[in-house]
């Protein structure tokens, strides 16, 4: 199944903004976050269809993942 | 009768508040609160108008507002309510100033390193607008001390930097059923969010929980990230203290100044506390 995967800010730097990836049918968000080879521990909002989401949420073709740093600064 | 006569049309100027805080005895708060009762404006706040009219000066004049964390976003949230005329702000933060909050905090200054943080704030108050009081609480916010240094607050402001702390924050906030702003900063990126009564934030906003900090630690702060982010939280405090407008809760703000994208993300849904009504500024 095809699912669009949008990256924010710091993942943007040598990977890409967006782009459609072809994952097996039943894939999670986790399996997004591992294949761009996201740090875990840097990981912050996931945002599925513009709706917030967790990395259990099983994926259904069409749907896109947006994924943001942890931001804790002040 | 003094301030009618010292008034200036409809503006009360500063240097008649002064003189009768000297004449009555009484703090320049005091009489900047029977000037407003009055109809007068105080002269210092005459460009708040028309966004601010005089009965909106009262309320944020008897309002209180705790701002956790003197740091980056601390120190303009503090500068920026002050000058608004926010009566009394309770600023908490353990910390002093060292050499590496030279390049974004507003408070910090080569002659103010290892001065505590919050006393920064109340002197840089007391030189801006004596008509607000300051409270300075040198400690960190825990869930020990949090229903004591939150009591009586209008709104809270969550400035810290760590992840478990500003949790902790928007927990007491939510058993308080005091209104909330989130903001959070990370190089050229920010985010921001509205918790209010009946409303818990805190998965939305950290959803993993474990990490104590984020990209901060690598791409550090300049300086203009802070303010922007503590402009935006400081408009959504002026509008919970006013009821007025409509805040980001049920939704958050992602900035990237880097490209300048402003995402507005809304959440799936907001738990709901019972017994208090979403959106209910309480």
């Amino acid at each position: 199944m095809r699912v669009t995967v949008k990256l924010f800010a710091t993942f943007r730097k040598g990977r890409f903004d967006m782009e459609v990836r072809i994952v097996p049918p039943g894939s999670t968000v986790s399996k997004i976050v591992k294949d761009a080879q996201l740090p875990e521990s840097e990981i912050g909002i996931l945002l599925v269809n513009g709706r917030h989401s967790d990395r259990t949420r099983e994926l259904a073709d069409g749907d896109t993942v947006a994924i943001f740093p942890l931001v804790g600064g002040g | 009768m003094y301030l009618l006569t010292h008034a200036q049309g409809d503006l009360f100027p500063w240097a008649a508040q002064v003189g009768a805080a000297e004449r009555f005895q009484l703090r320049l708060g005091q009489i900047e609160e029977a000037a407003l009762e009055l109809g007068l404006m105080p002269a210092r706040y005459q460009r708040n108008r028309q966004t601010l009219s005089v009965p909106d000066q009262l309320r944020l004049h008897r309002s209180r507002v705790v701002i956790v964390g003197a740091g980056g976003l601390g120190g303009y949230i503090v500068e920026e309510l002050a000058r608004l005329g926010t009566g009394t702000l309770v600023v908490v933060d353990p910390d002093t100033f060292e050499e590496h909050n030279l390049n974004r905090q507003i408070l910090a200054s080569p002659a103010n390193l290892g001065v505590p943080k919050v006393d920064a704030a109340a002197e840089r108050v007391g030189n801006v607008n004596p008509a607000v009081r300051v409270i300075p609480v040198r400690s960190s916010f825990s869930r020990s001390n949090g229903g004591d240094l939150l009591s009586g607050a209008d709104a809270v402001v969550d400035a810290l930097d760590t992840v478990t702390a500003r949790m902790d924050l928007a927990h007491a906030c939510r058993d308080l059923g005091i209104p909330m702003v989130h903001g959070a900063i990370a190089g050229w990126y920010g985010q921001m969010a509205t918790q209010m009564p009946g409303e818990d934030i805190s998965r939305h906003i950290y959803p993993s929980g474990k990490e104590q900090r984020g990209v901060e630690t690598r791409l550090g702060n300049p300086s203009f990230t802070p303010a922007v982010v503590a402009s935006l939280q400081v408009a959504e405090v002026c509008k919970i203290l006013l009821g007025q407008g409509r805040c980001l809760n049920g939704r958050m703000l992602f900035l990237n100044l880097l490209d300048m994208e402003f995402l507005d993300m809304e959440f799936e849904e907001v738990p709901i506390v019972p017994g208090a009504a979403p959106g209910d500024p309480g």
